[in-house]
């Protein structure tokens, strides 16, 4: 069965100087326990389409389901990790509270062992009692993940998740990102520009036109489910992957890193 | 802008309903109807004129005042450190007396002409723009003196080349939010001595015995109008010196 | 040593200062000017203000006096604050207030005085008094705080789904709070002011009552007394609410110096 099923999605902003579409007729599914990931030019309306899937945006046309329910507002089994940790992230609270935060329905107990798990598994056991801003990028954002996964999501979406940290840490967190979802089998739908990063991250990649945004692609990745950042990359299926991606991705900016 | 306009009207309608159907007496808060043809008339009852001009002029009086001693305080006490140390412990204490408590003693010892007034007025004036001169040496980017140094500039073409320009903000901030206060200072003192020329004293006579509330109420809403023209005036005139460096330092 | 000096540094002008106080207005006392008069040597300030604040004018005068003014001033607080996350939420309600707001804003609030004490009578009028004039910054700042809350926070807060309440309380009033406590500075020291004014009117009882009095008794001494008591009534209740803002914002990376600028007013 289908997670995750977006159907003829496409959105038309109304602004003062005329109308502008930033998707139209986005069609693709994610299946359980997939990780996809969407790649496409910037500005291509690749948050767009993010927000309708999460509901923070009701698509003017197409309809988007999560396991069979029609969205239609944020569904309760979805989670969202945006790129920018320093604003996601509440300064007012320590990190433990920070993860514990969408947990209130939970009895106290409940919330500090789910926030304990969730913090040991992006590598933060011992980081609790701080807060965010004390932390490194690449900390705060572990964790966002770790209150995203806290929630046990049925789907987590990751809006350019990366795209804020220095390289070094961006090849960790995708490391982490890869053994936290083998682990916890968890649906993934990860939004980048990065080419190499859809390919190195993704079980799928759907390539995405320019403005207004359609799906141009839908990859099969058979980089098998270890992978690494130095033998992976330089593998010959990697590099043929990444170089078709960028071809159909052609006319918009490539990134190669 | 329409929306603040139609808020204006939905705000004198209900103190006009509230007033009409007694749910405050009538006696104590007259409807806007009567308050404000009120504040026309008495805008061409020559003796009321002289009481608000008297108030607005002692008021910018007390503010040229208390820029003209603030400023360079503040800049004296933000650029020299030995003396800031020496002399902040004094000010921490003077600055927290209100500058209201001092009304009885000052009219006691200087009468109640208004020259009283106005010098309390410069007393509570001052803080502001002294605080918000001295912060504002604090904030000065260092790399802006070090570039000023590099082209050969001395400690006193630095204070007045770089300093004194991106301060300027902040000062002209300062005295936006004293001309409130001296405002205030002014009528407060102005309720306390009988006889001054002031719209205090107005409103504190019509409002004692003569129960002319209307005239109370007209003289309050005429206070308000300068207080707002006068807040609106110089924060025009922030943006249109200053439309570099959008309002910062100290508001509200 | 080099600490011993800093201290001596930042006292002596005090010092010197008090001091040529205390010696020009006893040289004055003998030639019997008016000077010495009105500024009574410190010494017997002090000594005035060691009989009035300690003697049975503290649960008469004092006490009555300060509870009026936190009194007012958390009623202020707590309904500015609660207005204020309110308004500053919802879509277009400052568009339509903002002007009225300012426009109440900017009455001087000792004007409010000879209207509350016609309408609600000069001895219970202190409480609106200061309450109506110490609203504004609390309630203006906090809808200033509330609108500043970012695009991806809303998102967030809608991601996980939280009840207009929590949000409210969790995310808003949080993001809002340091310029709350700014508010809550300024409202502080009006309520002092506003307290001492609508006393000095028309009160049976406190420090401005007794400021009054001493006016009308020629007490010189005694009035420098109570202007210290306010002096210090100030300095105490800002120095508090310093402190506890430090702790309620010590989750901040940087402490915003320019919301200290401008700590008291007046």
């Amino acid at each position: 069965m289908n997670m995750l099923e977006v159907d003829g999605v496409g959105h038309t902003y109304q602004g003062k100087d005329g109308a502008y579409t930033a998707i139209d007729g986005l069609s693709f599914t994610v299946g359980m326990g997939e990780l996809v990931c969407v790649v496409g030019p910037s500005g291509c309306g690749k948050s767009t389409l993010l927000r309708s899937i999460a509901g923070l945006l009701r698509p003017s046309r197409g309809t988007v389901s999560l396991h069979g329910n029609r969205v239609d507002g944020v569904p309760s089994d979805l989670s969202v990790v945006f790129q920018d940790y320093s604003r996601s992230l509440f300064p007012w609270l320590s990190v433990t509270r920070n993860v514990e935060f969408p947990l209130r329905r939970l009895s106290r107990s409940e919330r500090s062992t789910r926030a304990g798990e969730a913090l040991d598994a992006v590598g933060l056991g011992g980081a609790g009692k701080k807060y965010p801003w004390q932390l490194s990028g690449g900390m705060q954002q572990r964790v966002a993940i770790a209150r995203a996964l806290a929630y046990r999501p049925a789907l987590l979406l990751m809006d350019e998740p990366f795209a804020s940290v220095d390289a070094q840490t961006r090849f960790e967190l995708e490391d982490l990102l890869l053994r936290v979802r083998r682990e916890q089998d968890t649906t993934v739908l990860l939004v980048t520009h990065d080419i190499d990063e859809s390919v190195y991250l993704g079980d799928r990649v759907l390539v995405l036109s320019k403005s207004p945004a359609c799906v141009v692609a839908d990859l099969d990745v058979p980089l098998g489910s270890s992978r690494d950042q130095i033998t992976t990359r330089a593998s010959e299926q990697f590099v043929e992957l990444r170089a078709r991606v960028a071809g159909m991705l052609q006319g918009g900016p490539v990134t190669v890193r | 802008m329409p929306a603040s306009l139609i808020g204006l009207a939905g705000f004198f309608a209900v103190w006009e309903v509230a007033s009409r159907t007694d749910l405050v007496p009538e006696y104590y808060l007259p409807p806007p109807s009567v308050v404000l043809p009120k504040l026309v008339s008495l805008l061409g009852d020559p003796e009321f004129v002289r009481a608000a001009v008297a108030t607005f002029a002692a008021t910018v009086l007390a503010l040229v005042i208390a820029t003209l001693v603030a400023v360079p305080a503040g800049l004296i006490l933000g650029s020299v450190p030995p003396v800031r140390r020496a002399v902040m412990t004094l000010v921490e204490f003077l600055r927290p007396i209100p500058s209201v408590a001092l009304i009885p003693l000052a009219l006691l010892t200087f009468g109640t002409g208004p020259d009283t007034k106005v010098a309390l007025a410069v007393y509570g004036a001052v803080w502001p723009i002294l605080f918000n001169t001295m912060y504002a040496l604090d904030e000065v980017d260092p790399l802006h003196v070090e570039t000023a140094r590099a082209f050969g500039s001395g400690r006193v073409a630095v204070l007045a080349r770089v300093a004194l320009p991106s301060a300027a903000p902040f000062v002209l901030t300062g005295v936006r939010l004293s001309f409130a206060i001296a405002l205030g200072v002014v009528i407060s003192t102005e309720l306390f001595s009988g006889g001054t020329v002031g719209l205090g004293q107005v409103v504190q006579v019509a409002s004692g015995g003569g129960l002319n509330m209307d005239t109370v109420l007209a003289g309050t809403v005429l206070a308000g109008l300068i207080g707002f023209g006068a807040n609106a005036g110089l924060e025009w005139s922030h943006r249109k010196l200053f439309a570099w460096n959008l309002p910062r330092g100290g508001d509200k | 040593m080099n600490r011993l000096s800093g201290v001596a540094q930042r006292w002596v002008v005090l010092v010197v200062a008090v001091g040529v106080w205390e010696l020009v207005t006893r040289a004055a006392r003998s030639g019997d000017t008016s000077i010495s008069f009105f500024f009574p040597p410190p010494s017997e300030i002090a000594g005035a203000a060691g009989r009035l604040w300690f003697s049975s004018a503290f649960g008469d005068h004092i006490v009555p006096g300060v509870s009026r003014m936190l009194g007012g001033w958390a009623l202020a607080g707590v309904i500015g604050v609660a207005l204020g996350v309110l308004l500053g939420r919802s879509r277009g309600a400052m568009a339509y207030l903002g002007a009225v707001f300012n426009f109440l804003r900017s009455i001087p609030p000792p004007l409010l005085v000879p209207f509350f004490v016609a309408s609600v009578g000069a001895t219970s009028m202190q409480l609106p008094t200061i309450v109506f004039g110490a609203i504004w910054p609390v309630l203006l700042n906090t809808v200033d705080g509330a609108r500043s809350v970012d695009a991806t926070k809303v998102d967030t807060a809608r991601v996980f789904r939280l009840s207009r309440s929590q949000w409210l309380v969790g995310v808003v009033l949080p993001s809002a709070l340091p310029k709350v406590f700014a508010g809550l500075r300024l409202s502080l020291s009006i309520s002092l002011i506003l307290m001492v004014i609508s006393e000095l009117v028309g009160s049976a009882n406190g420090i401005g009552n007794q400021l009054v009095l001493a006016q009308r008794d020629y007490e010189p001494a005694d009035m420098w007394a109570w202007i210290v008591l306010l002096g210090v009534l100030g300095y105490l209740f800002n120095t508090l609410l310093l402190a506890f803002e430090r702790r309620a914002l010590a989750w901040q990376p940087r402490h915003s110096l320019e919301a200290q600028a401008i700590a008291t007013g007046g």
